[in-house]
């Protein structure tokens, strides 16, 4: 578990690691797209947009040198998805990863489900440390022998070989989505998983693959009358009959798979009354929640809006129970990054081993961590300037307005190219995977 | 409300950047996306509102100050012995047309000697679907007025009925492909339309080529008194006049926010509009445009 503290007063962050190209020259089938930490933390998953997934596992802790968690090397390197082409809409598919969700481990080999626009894929990884040897039809290359030339047998046995790291894709859940996937949540039975899209919500069983159940469809009869789109979606961690989904309107749905077969009506609907001293032009693109994730307790969720991040308690949902401001230096901006399209970027959130610190980026290479029982808060920067192995990071500050102090940033002088959008956090220790454009930073606790 | 800091400058610029943002996201790579095309509708929506609530006040001042030039120029030509005996000619007139409950309230405003106030009286009475007055007794103010051009706001009336092309005869489409913008007509005129472009006086062109729009071009050409009728076909070429200056920014922008009126269905009842009523003079590319957006 995260140390006592947990907090960011207690915390300081060092650089562990980066991977990733150095060249400034981005490759866009390098960006990535996606970061997931499996539910030992041992592995870590990455997405990009050329539709491959890497997989880096963390090697022992070595006894020489305890101070420092295990580093994380790549493990695995597969094309999980290929760019295709809808021939009936004339549209090109693309590749990008847009999630992976790990599945939890059974036996020696470890599962996780990958999704781009339309189709989800469920992979297999396996380790193979040993070959059989010693067959008698084939040569050791693989290459038949002549039947008449075999004049002893033996038991082919298993020697030893070197580790070979194998990803085959054990299924393939297509043809279900008609708008674009945004989300895929594996259910706490083991057995089913969802997967949404801009309008619909799909249940799964693991092991079918030719057939889904819908259970939550927000697509009007008539198209003209569209006023929200699902934006995310996740099951409960605990309770395998409970879901939640967010919208682009700023609301979050509560739904329970008991009551009805079709979900359309939520048992629960969250939603904080717009300040209407704030409504401008972008109100309704500010209010669009990019994210939902649920506590690891199940008590909480957070969902992250373009602007803030916001806590709600399952059991009231009038209002949030906490919210933190991310950037709001850049309520003033929102023409601009409207013009830029920054505004419609989906910026991630995520929580601790504990709950007591959420997480999430900004720009600049920027990201925050809101200390929930401190109260507290914190900027640090991804970047390779700061890449000296366990240098402590320092906080960062933007200033807002007036006199700049020493070491302060202004808002004029941030790079909006430089997002970050995806962030994971070990489940069990104060390890932290933050994705810059094509870069993945991994970050570690200072360990006295 | 919005804020209104944002003039309505901002929000014609707010509007180019989302059409074409609607328009780039045909070609990007995997397909147009739904939640990022609502989002740029309810941007587009919102500097509307703005654009056409700054757009009715502008058109208000100029109108306001255009009746008030006009009557000072109608004291200083007419004899104000003449002036009586016209005021009663045209009382009778406006009391059949003006509408029901406010007609003798309305009349007896126009009593008055001073030409200002009948003025104001006549122009309210023509306006189709105004309300009469409450209290008689008063000089019909420059609010009353407004009011009666607001309510029958013609964009907006238009977009009440998005989807029925009987009331809105006039649909204009740009081609996003050429930038083209054209008006397609079903021969079918409302009075309460304004998406009529005639009335500024202009011929009946090819579909193809640009059209004029006028906001506050609400008046039927059958109300006009004789006298009048000069004094306002002057003030509506000074009205198109006008809207030459900046014709290509603002009509295009008027004609396009006549699509978008109600938000993202704007863009798909057009094209069912367009389909239905006058195939032929759509042009292929808006198709393949409209088509598009329609295909998720």
């Amino acid at each position: 578990m995260a140390g006592p503290g947990g907090g960011s007063n207690d915390v300081q962050w060092c650089f562990s690691q980066v991977k990733g190209s150095i060249d400034d020259d981005v490759a866009e089938a390098d960006i990535i797209s996606t970061v997931e930490f499996n539910h030992s933390g041992e592995l870590l998953a990455t997405g990009d947009k050329g539709g491959r997934v890497v997989i880096f596992q963390q090697e022992p802790e070595s006894k020489n040198q305890p101070q420092c968690r295990g580093e994380y090397n790549v493990y695995s390197t597969f094309q999980s998805h290929e760019p295709e082409f809808d021939y009936l809409k004339s549209l090109e598919i693309e590749e990008k990863i847009n999630k992976i969700r790990w599945l939890p481990q059974k036996n020696a080999a470890q599962f996780l489900l990958s999704t781009n626009d339309k189709t989800i894929k469920l992979w297999k990884i396996s380790e193979r440390d040993k070959r059989p040897e010693g067959y008698n039809l084939k040569e050791e290359d693989g290459r038949y022998r002549d039947p008449n030339s075999v004049t002893a047998l033996r038991v082919p046995v298993f020697r030893p070989m070197d580790l070979m790291v194998e990803a085959s894709p054990r299924r393939v859940f297509a043809n279900a989505h008609t708008y674009h996937i945004n989300s895929i949540s594996v259910n706490s039975d083991y057995e089913t998983y969802l997967s949404a899209d801009d309008l619909r919500i799909n249940l799964w069983h693991l092991e079918i693959t030719d057939r889904s159940f819908n259970i939550v469809d927000i697509k009007p009869a008539n198209m003209e009358e569209l006023t929200e789109v699902i934006t995310a979606a996740e099951f409960h961690p605990n309770q395998c009959n409970t879901f939640v989904y967010s919208s682009s309107k700023g609301t979050i749905r509560m739904c329970d798979m008991r009551a009805s077969a079709l979900c359309d009506k939520h048992a629960k609907l969250f939603e904080e009354p717009e300040d209407p001293n704030n409504r401008s032009f972008f109100s309704e693109i500010i209010s669009s929640i990019s994210d939902v994730k649920f506590s690891h307790s199940g008590r909480y969720m957070m969902t992250r809006d373009y602007l803030s991040v916001k806590i709600w308690d399952l059991n009231m949902e009038t209002r949030p129970v906490e919210t933190y401001q991310v950037h709001e230096y850049l309520r003033s901006k929102l023409c601009s990054l409207y013009e830029n399209d920054c505004i419609f970027d989906k910026f991630e959130c995520c929580w601790n081993g504990n709950d007591s610190v959420v997480m999430t980026g900004s720009y600049n290479n920027f990201f925050r961590m809101f200390d929930r029982g401190y109260r507290q808060d914190v900027t640090l920067e991804a970047s390779r300037e700061n890449s000296k192995p366990r240098s402590v990071l320092k906080p960062r500050k933007v200033s807002t307005g007036g006199k700049r102090k020493k070491d302060e940033i202004s808002v004029d002088s941030l790079d909006f190219n430089k997002k970050i959008l995806h962030t994971a956090w070990h489940p069990l220790d104060n390890i932290i995977a933050v994705a810059t454009t094509n870069n993945l930073y991994i970050f570690q606790e200072k360990l006295n | 409300m919005i804020n209104t800091m944002e003039c309505a400058m901002d929000a014609q610029n707010l509007i180019s950047i989302s059409l074409m943002k609607i328009h780039n996201s045909r070609t990007q790579r995997g397909g147009i996306k739904l939640h990022k095309n609502l989002l740029v509708s309810y941007v587009l929506r919102n500097a509307r509102q703005v654009y056409i609530k700054e757009k009715y006040a502008e058109i208000y001042r100029m109108q306001q100050y255009e009746e008030v030039m006009t009557v000072c120029n109608e004291i200083q030509e007419l004899n104000p012995l003449d002036l009586d005996a016209d005021d009663r000619g045209e009382e009778e007139h406006e009391r059949a047309s003006c509408c029901g409950e406010g007609t003798s309230v309305c009349g007896s405003a126009c009593q008055r000697s001073a030409a200002q106030p009948a003025a104001h009286c006549r122009t309210a009475s023509v306006l189709p679907g105004c309300s009469p007055l409450e209290d008689g007794g008063k000089e019909p103010e420059p609010s009353y007025y407004r009011s009666c051009c607001m309510e029958t706001s013609p964009v907006s009336h238009c977009d009440q009925f998005p989807t029925n092309s009987t009331h809105c005869n006039k649909t204009t489409v740009l081609d996003l492909d050429t930038h083209i913008v054209t008006t397609v007509e079903n021969g079918y005129l409302h009075q309460d339309c304004c998406c009529d472009a005639s009335q500024c006086g202009q011929s009946a062109q090819s579909p193809a080529k640009k059209r004029k729009v006028e906001f506050g071009c609400c008046m039927s050409d059958a109300e006009e008194v004789s006298d009048f009728t000069a004094v306002r076909k002057r003030a509506k070429r000074e009205d198109c006049t006008y809207s030459n200056l900046d014709y290509t920014d603002t009509s295009n922008i008027s004609n396009l926010i006549s699509i978008f009126g109600s938000g993202f269905s704007g863009l798909l009842s057009r094209q069912a509009d367009l389909e239905h009523i006058c195939s032929k003079q759509a042009p292929a590319s808006l198709r393949a445009w409209t088509r598009a957006i329609v295909a998720f």
